[in-house]
């Protein structure tokens, strides 16, 4: 699914990011707790997460995830932002929380990216 | 929809509080912060999280949750488990994903009333 | 290929920098254009370790030697040790305060992880005196020699706290 789509479902903001809106996601997780995140890597997967912080990023950088989405309305600080820029993260902000969010992903055709293979 | 009608859909084991199965849900919550779950949650909330600690447990107490479902394969501890069972608020386990799980269940209805 | 050494220094408590030196770490090995497997394994095994010392431990260093066989990644910290190893390596047991869950960790999962994605590892631990881990990696179709550090020594003549 293409990120632009993704932000229309969401009705997301765009934080950063302008010139990746056509990338391919090729799945969703959810989580706050970065540690089950790492437990096998994601590539290309759409992070969904309530954790505005450094380790967000980290964790995506690490993961392979493709994009971030905040849930719950949440914005990240601008320290958080630029990491996501350096490593070519795409972020987007939802008002919608992660249960609503997933929800409303997965009924539009995004399947949940391969969790333990 | 109750809890039960939830579990059986689902195929979710019943790791305690069985007693609560006939709880109510009004909606359907991820996540694993605890401090945003304390801010966000409303009553009657199935709440989906990898937190296994008894500190789940408070917070399903003071919200008045229908149910915490652990999901990825996580399990309670004894402590979590037994203030469960005192609590009657059940803890169903599932292996699969929170955004799979969540997905299957906003399908299957469990949305908030004014989203 | 000849080998690379790189260290990193970890601050206890100090959240706004932790995951800096395995973020290094792992540019260190994109850029030396290693395998994509490996890279993601050291990077998780290094930050998950890195994250430990910033939540429990003292100050500490992270270390990375690569050779022609493979990766070692080396953490210490002179902190108060761990208290029970067979219980820090259950899945799901933590001793994390509510800080480190708001930093996204602390749910018990990090040696869980570290067990799964390295090829060998090792723990020390001692009270008063710190932890010191050891994670090795095999690049592909090489046969590794034993798994060695370079760290363990000093960490292991360290003094405990309160020794003169």
């Amino acid at each position: 699914m293409k990120l632009s789509e993704i932000k229309e479902i969401l009705k997301a903001d765009l934080i950063s990011g302008d010139n990746n809106l056509d990338i391919e996601v090729l799945g969703g997780a959810a989580s706050d707790l970065m540690s089950d995140l790492l437990r096998k890597p994601k590539e290309g997967a759409l992070l969904l997460t309530g954790l505005t912080s450094i380790q967000a990023i980290n964790t995506s950088v690490i993961g392979g995830m493709a994009a971030i989405v905040f849930v719950r309305g949440k914005k990240p600080d601008n320290a958080i932002v630029s990491l996501a820029k350096k490593h070519n993260i795409p972020i987007l902000s939802t008002p919608f929380n992660m249960f609503s969010s997933c929800g409303r992903l997965y009924a539009k055709g995004l399947k949940s990216i391969t969790w333990l293979s | 929809m109750k809890v039960r009608d939830i579990q059986a859909e689902f195929s979710l084991e019943v790791a305690a509080g069985s007693s609560g199965l006939d709880r109510e849900i009004a909606g359907g919550d991820c996540g694993d912060l605890l401090s945003d779950v304390m801010a966000n949650s409303r009553a009657g909330d199935l709440w989906l999280t990898i937190q296994s600690h008894q500190n789940i447990m408070a917070v399903a107490v003071l919200k008045d949750l229908a149910a915490i479902i652990l999901v990825n394969g996580h399990r309670p501890d004894d402590i979590t488990v037994a203030k469960a069972e005192q609590e009657g608020i059940p803890i169903l386990l599932s292996p699969t994903s929170s955004y799979q799980l969540a997905g299957g269940l906003f399908r299957a209805g469990i949305m908030q009333k004014e989203e | 290929m000849s080998s690379l050494i790189k260290e990193f220094k970890i601050k206890a408590k100090d959240f706004i920098h932790a995951g800096e030196g395995s973020m290094e770490i792992r540019n260190s090995l994109k850029s030396l254009n290693l395998d994509a497997d490996i890279i993601q394994r050291v990077s998780i095994c290094a930050y998950e370790a890195e994250m430990n010392v910033v939540m429990h431990g003292g100050d500490g260093i992270i270390s990375l030697v690569l050779d022609d066989t493979g990766v070692v990644v080396e953490v210490m910290d002179d902190g108060h040790g761990i208290d029970d190893i067979n219980l820090a390596l259950t899945e799901g047991y933590t001793t994390a305060g509510a800080e480190a869950q708001q930093m996204g960790f602390g749910a018990g999962m990090g040696l869980p992880n570290i067990v799964r994605n390295s090829d060998y590892f090792k723990i020390y631990t001692e009270k008063n005196k710190g932890a010191y881990l050891i994670m090795c990696f095999r690049l592909k179709n090489k046969i590794g020699k034993d798994c060695q550090g370079r760290l363990f020594t000093i960490w292991n003549n360290n003094k405990r706290d309160g020794e003169s």
